[in-house]
């Protein structure tokens, strides 16, 4: 049977297998799986492969070895494993005979499927469910060519042929071709079909897929040798660092140009728009030249801003008679969702609910800070650049633009990156070393944001206000709800609004985005971390109110396999049970990157202190087909420890426009102490397509938390973090 | 001066950091250093930072640069086996005779129990603060070979992971303290 709904070109043309000296690269799906309409795409991915016989997805060695490329960065997250075992698995390789690599940045070969020709970008955990069907097909084209080329060699037919890892065999003669024997007698059909879904290997047969193999990254993070850009060193280099304002969009006027040139081993200082930077021939001589720097700065859009005074302006938004783009600071409004009818809802319902909910600003913290390597050509006419990016594609496209030359120009060297989570989509941090090593080209720089720069000039998770309006029928059921967010930051705010996994008619989601200058950005879950958040707490209320469990209330309205890990996750929790003294229960669900969540924490607090301790997080995921099942546990344990420090203790706070925390004395990441029992977590079977997993459990926990301290308490946590401060608030009300 | 204090193992630690020298680095010096069992020689300010002089003198790039205040771990080396931060110890403050060891002079193959362990676990995420865990486990062990879990958790506590790789890390000491009894 064809698979008739496939969109892409059918064969791959001859030329993209390129013999090399010591085996041969398949470019599988160099063209092969291009859209049919990208013509001009197919050609740039001509030359592309043309130009450099490693631009394929596998190369095979004679030895039998193989080389596959993984087209994904590497963050933590294990794309630069799963990836390639998903090529593997319908290669049918022998996966201990397989090296990755990094593949270079060439989107028409190694574009994600939907932006195919525009990006290779690593965000939203989309890794593995974006390329899944991608590889499968491609992996198993390699297996195609090899069984056909064993089949003329042999002058017998390819339906006589059957592989075991690594092997072609002949099953009526008894006669085997390890995959390198047949690299000398390869013989690449003039076409090569999409291979049918029903040709793929069943997943009853994974041997790969689903098992936990090792992480091909780990050996090289537990002895210092991964490399990161951090620790790029090139014969010549200069370090450079850069004093940026503390007021973002603020312009520097230097006052002691003299005094910083003339210190020992600095180069030179240059004047960017939003900074001032140091060269220096060592990391010992630019950090005291940079403290050095007498800026004076001017005013700029955030200048007056207190993050705390924000929620009144966006109350006033909101409660006013006034429409919302009339207020001064409302940039625009926009209508997200609008499904049912929530006027004639509203008018009908038995009872009305009307909630706010905050949050504060976070930071992304990732443990590498910021930076880059970026050599210019003496003629400045191109550039090499090693930088541990989620956006390759954009780091090569802005700084070409930064040099003012071609992208085809600008050679990126993908490093491992030392944490991601949303802030390394945008490579702002390879413009500014680019700018420097145009100065001083053909020398290499090497630039690195300090811990406080990286905080100072961070790009946060923005602060909002959500107005929950939630509509009851007589009998409690929720008929519908409207979900308006105030902030700054457009589509990340909006993200998150929807209500995927619930059966709730009637829903809308409006936004108002106010700016006020300061950066922001995608932070791991992006909206989902703070519009669950008000989602979920709201759902608790209407229950209690409603008298109603939890977990009751949202069985009645949950989807097939969204509720099937809601009812996973209250069996792991024992939900309902007896709970010692002062302990309580809170549960959550969510979709995100479409893997359906759900969790329940175990908290207790001190009331003198107003901390809150979290004692267990359980939670059940189906996301579909899994790949590496461990690496997938991993990540749901880091991003459940990344949900409990932000919502406990993540803070940034802005006075007058300035950030006013500097490090990790003031800025606290959760330590291990701080670290519940246990995290238990289930992986619910299922034959769907793969889903990301990488951001499902952060947002989970915040909306547990509170929905514990509500069951506790009688209390509520509106507000995110919930500082001591705030539990010790919300008890006195 | 900084002076900050930070909160590990619910206790309250305060941190001094004397940095007046980032303000003079003028005194050049030919330092020695022994590192990893090989005598090196460095030219270096001699308020350096022992950081510096690791990663970028001497190209041991498997210490970690990441808060430079002495709160995230990431940076830890032995000095005489003892677990210490680097970068905010000055090279001057390291005195002759003594012995540092950094990630890469643990093992040449990834043979140390702790390194074995870290793999078995499949411990690291982004990997970035993992060869400051693993050298600060190694600390803990040098002092007590066999540390409850208790142990282990205060003193891990010390070092941040953002990828929230903590479960693991506690995991994996365990193994390499209790990995002679197997
Ligand atoms: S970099 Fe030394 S403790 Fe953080
Ligand atoms: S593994 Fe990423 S910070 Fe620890």
């Amino acid at each position: 049977m064809q698979s008739s709904t496939t969109p892409l070109k059918p064969d791959v043309s001859r030329r993209e297998f390129l013999k090399t000296s010591g085996g041969v690269a398949l470019m599988i799906t160099g063209t092969g799986l291009m859209p049919l309409s990208s013509v001009t795409s197919n050609a740039n991915a001509a030359t592309a492969t043309s130009q450099n016989a490693i631009t394929a997805w596998v190369e095979l060695l004679k030895d039998g070895s193989l080389t596959i490329y993984s087209p994904a960065t590497e963050m933590g997250q294990g794309s630069m494993s799963a990836l390639p075992i998903i090529f593997a698995e319908e290669m049918d390789a022998d996966w201990d005979k397989v090296t990755v690599k990094f593949a270079p940045q060439q989107p028409e070969v190694y574009g994600r499927p939907l932006f195919r020709g525009v990006s290779q970008m690593t965000f939203g955990s989309t890794g593995v469910m974006s390329y899944f069907p991608l590889l499968r097909q491609a992996g198993a084209q390699a297996r195609y060519i090899l069984l056909a080329s064993v089949a003329k060699h042999l002058s017998v037919d390819s339906s006589e042929l059957t592989t075991s890892p690594n092997k072609v065999i002949h099953a009526s003669t008894g006669r085997e071709f390890d995959y390198g024997d047949i690299v000398s007698f390869l013989d690449v059909p003039n076409v090569i079909p999409t291979i049918p879904d029903d040709q793929l290997k069943n997943p009853e047969d994974f041997r790969l897929i689903g098992k936990n193999l090792p992480r091909v990254d780990i050996p090289q993070k537990v002895n210092g040798t991964a490399q990161f850009a951090i620790d790029v060193r090139l014969p010549n280099m200069l370090y450079g660092m850069v004093e940026r304002g503390r007021v973002h969009g603020a312009k520097p006027t230097l006052k002691n140009e003299s005094a910083i040139t003339s210190m020992d081993g600095v180069v030179g200082v240059y004047r960017l728009e939003h900074g001032v930077a140091v060269l220096a021939e060592t990391m010992g001589s630019v950090f005291p030249a940079k403290h050095k720097l007498d800026i004076e700065w001017s005013d700029s859009k955030p200048t007056g801003f207190n993050s705390a005074d924000a929620f009144a302006l966006y109350e006033k938004i909101l409660d006013g008679n006034d429409v919302p783009e009339n207020i001064d600071g409302v940039e625009s409004s926009k209508v997200l969702i609008d499904d049912g009818d929530l006027e004639t809802t509203k008018a009908n319902a038995a009872k009305t609910y009307r909630i706010d909910y905050k949050n504060d600003y976070v930071y992304h913290a990732q443990q590498e800070p910021l930076n880059s390597v970026v050599q210019v050509s003496a003629d400045l006419s191109s550039a090499e650049v090693w930088i541990g990016t989620q956006n390759g594609t954009g780091a090569q496209e802005d700084i070409a633009k930064a040099l003012g030359i071609a992208a085809s120009k600008v050679t990126i060297h993908q490093q491992y990156l030392g944490g991601g989570f949303g802030r390394r989509t945008l490579s702002d941090y390879g413009v500014e070393a680019a700018l420097l090593a145009k100065e001083v080209a053909p020398r290499p720089v090497k630039l690195t944001w300090s811990r406080e720069d990286d905080l100072h000039y961070g790009m946060y998770r923005p602060a909002t206000l959500q107005r929950m309006e939630a509509y009851t029928d007589e009998a409690g059921n929720l008929t519908g709800f409207s979900h308006i967010v105030v902030g700054d930051g457009e589509r990340l705010i909006a993200d998150g609004t929807d209500i995927h996994g619930y059966n709730v008619p009637n829903h809308k989601a409006e936004m108002h985005i106010v700016p006020h200058g300061i950066r922001v950005k995608h932070w791991r879950a992006v909206g989902h971390g703070t519009n669950k958040f008000a989602i979920e707490c709201m759902i608790d209320e209407i229950a209690a109110d409603q008298n109603i469990d939890p977990v009751e209330y949202r069985k009645r309205l949950l989807e097939p396999r969204a509720l099937a890990t809601l009812e996973k996750v209250a069996s792991m929790a024992n939900w309902g049970e007896t709970l010692p003294e002062g302990r309580a229960q809170g549960v959550a669900f969510l979709e995100r990157s479409n893997t359906l969540s759900s969790g329940i924490c175990e908290i207790s607090f001190d009331k003198d202190s107003g901390k809150i301790k979290v004692h267990h997080f359980w939670s059940a995921h189906d996301a579909g087909i899994v790949i590496q099942p461990d690496s997938v546990l991993a990540q749901i344990e880091g991003g459940v420890v990344m949900g409990l420090s932000s919502a406990l203790d993540e803070q940034i706070t802005i006075v007058n426009g300035e950030v006013q925390q500097s490090n990790f004395n003031d800025y606290p990441i959760i330590r291990m102490h701080e670290l519940p029992e246990s995290i238990e977590t289930e992986i619910l079977k299922s034959s769907a397509p793969p889903a990301g997993l990488g951001e499902s459990s952060t947002p989970l926990v915040a909306c547990a938390i509170a929905n514990a301290f509500f069951t506790l308490t009688g209390k509520h946590l509106r507000h995110l973090p919930f500082t001591p401060d705030r539990v010790k608030q919300a008890l006195s009300t | 001066m900084v002076a900050y204090t930070i909160d590990i193992t619910c206790q309250k630690i305060d941190i001094t950091i004397n940095n007046s020298h980032l303000l003079e680095a003028e005194n050049m010096a030919l330092v020695k250093i022994n590192i990893n069992d090989k005598d090196e020689q460095i030219d270096v300010p001699e308020e350096t930072h022992l950081l510096w002089a690791i990663r970028e003198h001497l190209g041991l790039t498997g210490t970690k640069f990441s808060c430079g205040i002495g709160a995230c771990g990431a940076c830890t080396v032995h000095i005489d086996g003892v677990a210490t931060r680097s970068c905010i110890t000055p090279i001057s403050a390291v005195t002759d005779g003594q012995k540092i060891t950094t990630i890469e002079g643990l093992s040449s193959d990834n043979s140390h129990p702790l390194q074995e362990a870290w793999i078995e676990a499949q411990v690291p995420q982004c990997g970035y603060c993992q060869s400051g865990q693993i050298m600060h486990a190694a600390g803990l062990l040098n002092e007590n070979s066999k540390p409850s879990k208790q142990e282990i958790v205060k003193h891990m506590s010390a070092n941040l992971c953002r990828c929230g790789t903590y479960m693991r890390i506690a995991k994996a000491v365990e193994i390499a303290a209790t990995s002679d009894e197997k």
